[in-house]
């Protein structure tokens, strides 16, 4: 209770605060008619805000006197022979339910799955070796692009250009990454961040080429073994999928298609960063992260070190840059703003640096949850920023915190190791 | 031919006044740096709404209420750093504050989405699209002859360059002699000596975020009055240029931010003019990762030492 009397007054004084700062956004509403600008008060708002501050400035100290060593619970550590049968029944159902589920549904697992490849790529960037990508979006760009210029201008198939995608986007990983690795943290940030809009202002200013700010449309959906997915096939004498398979035709396998594609997709991305984590490359990520120092010290050239990571996040931004071309059918700057950037960034961050499994929950959460909640959607980037502060307030670590990788060894009966 | 050196002068002209808007961003991004070491992502946002603050402010006073122009603005300036200020003040207690001694990136998340936050806060209070602002001081100096080009000087630009100039003036002298510019000047050095000193650091950081919000408020007031229209996101671009100006004057420097917001705005325009105005964005993007690569410690900058 003493702690609470002796908050009045610092409480009063934020209540105050708040209030003034919110009555000139909510409180009074600019409202314009002909040439006369006037305002629409209202006050409830700039009240009850300022309640809430008072209330929560004023219970503080008793919550967080409470709250110490209140967490988020820890996942539960699974015995090592569960651990393969688990992921394999994931699998399984990932890979069957679009049978049975709704059109909606699928199409928004699709675009989820988009992000945990592109999660998985940045946190190859910024979880494992530390560097912070604000411009990840330029080589989802550039993955995006390659296919749609390439089909547009040369008539490329999907499945021809997928590689080149990923190629394109890590040459130009690699080619920015070249000069501006030398720089330390928030300076890497800040030249990322300015390359990726380099990048968009190209695509919009390059009319002749990237059709400028309307983009690229009507880009081809990916064939299925070289047979076309549409009710008519577009050369004389070809097949279609349903026609070659006997069935009747139906958009939904379309879109199933789509999904088992991006999932695909996605567990490769899942299956080399998971063994690139482990390999000498990947330790050396880690250790740069950890202390460039004391990397250098023992021989490591950071600057090989940081490019590997550069170039191999941008090439699965590349990948998952040419699948979203195919599945919107259309390319233009607006999807590639800093925005997507910040939310890509957000996923790793939510989910925790470095860790796999909190990427994917990330990616699937902030993708579905949008979707779920749409009568919030006018509040979904204020929230949305919002949890990025709160989270790295109380957990920085992210939801579920990387675990090196380790190997116990059972100690077994006293000196067994000995005999052995 | 003719016109080349009036056509020049305009553009120097119109890069000023642009300039003069960066430093003012800048000098809260290079002051927040130059002591706790962080980009304060949100600070574009706050240049924002401190345009969105002066046009409240306006709207409440009424623009056929009588009272003298100057009076007018006198008053959307003072209510607009005011409010801002508390923005500042907010903004450090909120996300910052928390995060002390927390690794590097997570004070630059913090303020990401801080950024973000404030970017829709506004939106969502004020509407996203284009608000009008009423022209205040219309009608420009013109020189030059009948018939050829007239260099074109708005009252307005004017006033973001008298404004400015007295702002810095007044800036240089309360960190060089004040007891709270000195205290700063001390954090800036080493926060640690400075605070076995008894210098009281919180209040230094919250000062310090504060009074790089009120510049960037009249900086979003004096833009709203010369361009006349206002939008939530107008704050993430000149941001990251006013960012861009401290950096190529030396981040943590305050007269490098003054010396790069004006190099910065004046590039910028004649880019605009000669090249093409598509590309003036890609130029002061262009201009950040040159700096950043070839000189990272600025014009006015020392050199950071990396100590183990």
């Amino acid at each position: 209770m003493r702690k609470i009397q002796n908050n009045l007054v610092p409480a009063l004084l934020a209540a105050v605060i708040a209030a003034l700062v919110i009555t000139p956004i909510f409180g009074l509403e600019l409202k314009r008619a002909g040439m006369k600008l006037s305002l629409d008060s209202h006050w409830s708002y700039v009240l009850w805000g300022s309640l809430a501050v008072f209330v929560v400035q004023l219970l503080r100290p008793a919550l967080q006197a409470r709250s110490v060593g209140l967490g988020l619970p820890k996942i539960p550590r699974l015995p090592a022979q569960w651990a393969k049968p688990l992921m394999f029944a994931a699998l399984l159902m990932a890979a069957t339910w679009p049978f049975f589920a709704g059109r909606n549904a699928i199409d928004i697992a699709t675009l989820a799955l988009i992000y945990v490849m592109l999660g998985l790529g940045l946190n190859v960037v910024v979880g494992f070796a530390g560097l912070l990508d604000l411009g990840f979006v330029g080589f989802y760009a550039v993955g995006a692009y390659t296919y749609a210029l390439l089909n547009h201008w040369a008539g490329w198939s999907f499945w021809q250009a997928l590689p080149l995608s990923g190629a394109m986007s890590a040459l130009f990983g690699f080619l920015l990454g070249f000069p501006v690795l030398r720089l330390r943290g928030d300076y890497l940030a800040i030249v990322t961040l300015g390359f990726g809009e380099i990048i968009r202002l190209l695509l919009v200013n390059l009319t002749d080429w990237t059709g400028g700010p309307d983009g690229i449309s009507s880009i081809p959906k990916p064939s299925v073994f070289g047979l076309e997915m549409a009710r008519n096939a577009s050369t004389e004498g070809a097949q279609t999928f349903h026609q070659f398979f006997g069935l009747s035709f139906n958009s939904v396998h379309m879109v199933i298609f789509l999904y088992l594609m991006a999932l695909l997709l996605a567990i490769v991305t899942l299956f080399i960063s998971n063994r690139l984590i482990r390999m000498p490359i990947g330790r050396a990520w880690e250790a740069l992260r950890e202390d460039e120092i004391a990397c250098r010290s023992l021989g490591l050239s950071p600057m090989k070190i940081k490019l590997s990571a550069f170039t191999l996040g941008a090439m699965f931004a590349g990948f998952g840059g040419a699948f979203f071309a195919a599945r919107q059918g259309i390319v233009n700057p607006e999807s590639f703003t800093f925005i997507e950037s910040a939310l890509i960034l957000a996923i790793v961050v939510l989910g925790g640096m470095g860790s796999q499994l909190g990427v994917i929950v990330a990616a699937v959460l902030l993708t579905a949850l949008p979707e779920i909640a749409r009568e919030f959607s006018e509040y979904r980037m204020l929230i949305f920023g919002l949890v990025m502060i709160l989270m790295m307030i109380w957990r920085p670590q992210g939801l579920f915190p990387m675990q090196r990788h380790q190997i116990k060894v059972d100690a077994g009966p006293a000196g067994a190791a000995g005999q052995a | 031919m003719n016109d080349f050196i009036p056509q020049l002068l305009q553009q120097l002209f119109n890069g000023l006044s642009l300039g003069a808007i960066y430093a003012l961003i800048a000098i809260g991004y290079t002051m927040v740096y130059g002591i706790i070491g962080m980009i304060n992502f949100a600070h574009g946002e706050i240049y924002m709404i401190g345009g969105y603050v002066g046009l409240v402010t306006l709207s409440a006073v009424g623009t056929q209420s009588g009272l003298p122009i100057w009076m007018v603005i006198g008053l959307m300036l003072v209510v607009a750093v005011f409010i801002t200020g508390l923005y500042g003040y907010a903004v450090e207690q909120v996300a910052y504050k928390p995060l002390r001694g927390s690794p590097r990136l997570v004070p630059l998340i913090s303020a990401i989405g801080m950024s973000i936050f404030l970017q829709n806060w506004v939106a969502l209070g004020q509407g996203a699209r284009d608000m009008a602002v009423p022209a205040l001081l219309p009608g420009a100096l013109r020189f030059g002859d009948e018939g050829g080009f007239e260099v074109f000087v708005p009252y307005t630009r004017i006033l973001i360059i008298v404004v400015t100039v007295v702002l810095m003036i007044g800036l240089t002298l309360f960190i060089r002699h004040s007891r709270m510019g000195r205290a700063s000047r001390a954090c800036s050095q080493d926060m640690h000596m400075a605070s076995l000193l008894g210098i009281n650091t919180n209040q230094v950081i919250s000062f310090t975020f504060v009074l790089g919000a009120m510049l960037a408020a009249v900086g979003g007031v004096l833009i709203a009055l010369a361009v006349g229209k206002l939008n939530p996101f107008i704050g993430f671009i000149a941001g990251i240029k006013a960012f861009t100006a401290a950096v190529l004057g030396g981040i943590g420097s305050i007269p490098g931010a003054m010396l790069g917001g004006v190099i910065l705005g004046v590039a910028e325009t004649l880019a605009a003019a000669y090249i093409s105005s598509e590309y003036k964005d890609i130029v002061a993007f262009g201009l950040l990762v040159l700096i950043l690569l070839f000189r990272p410690s600025g014009l006015l900058g020392k050199p950071e030492v990396e100590k183990v």
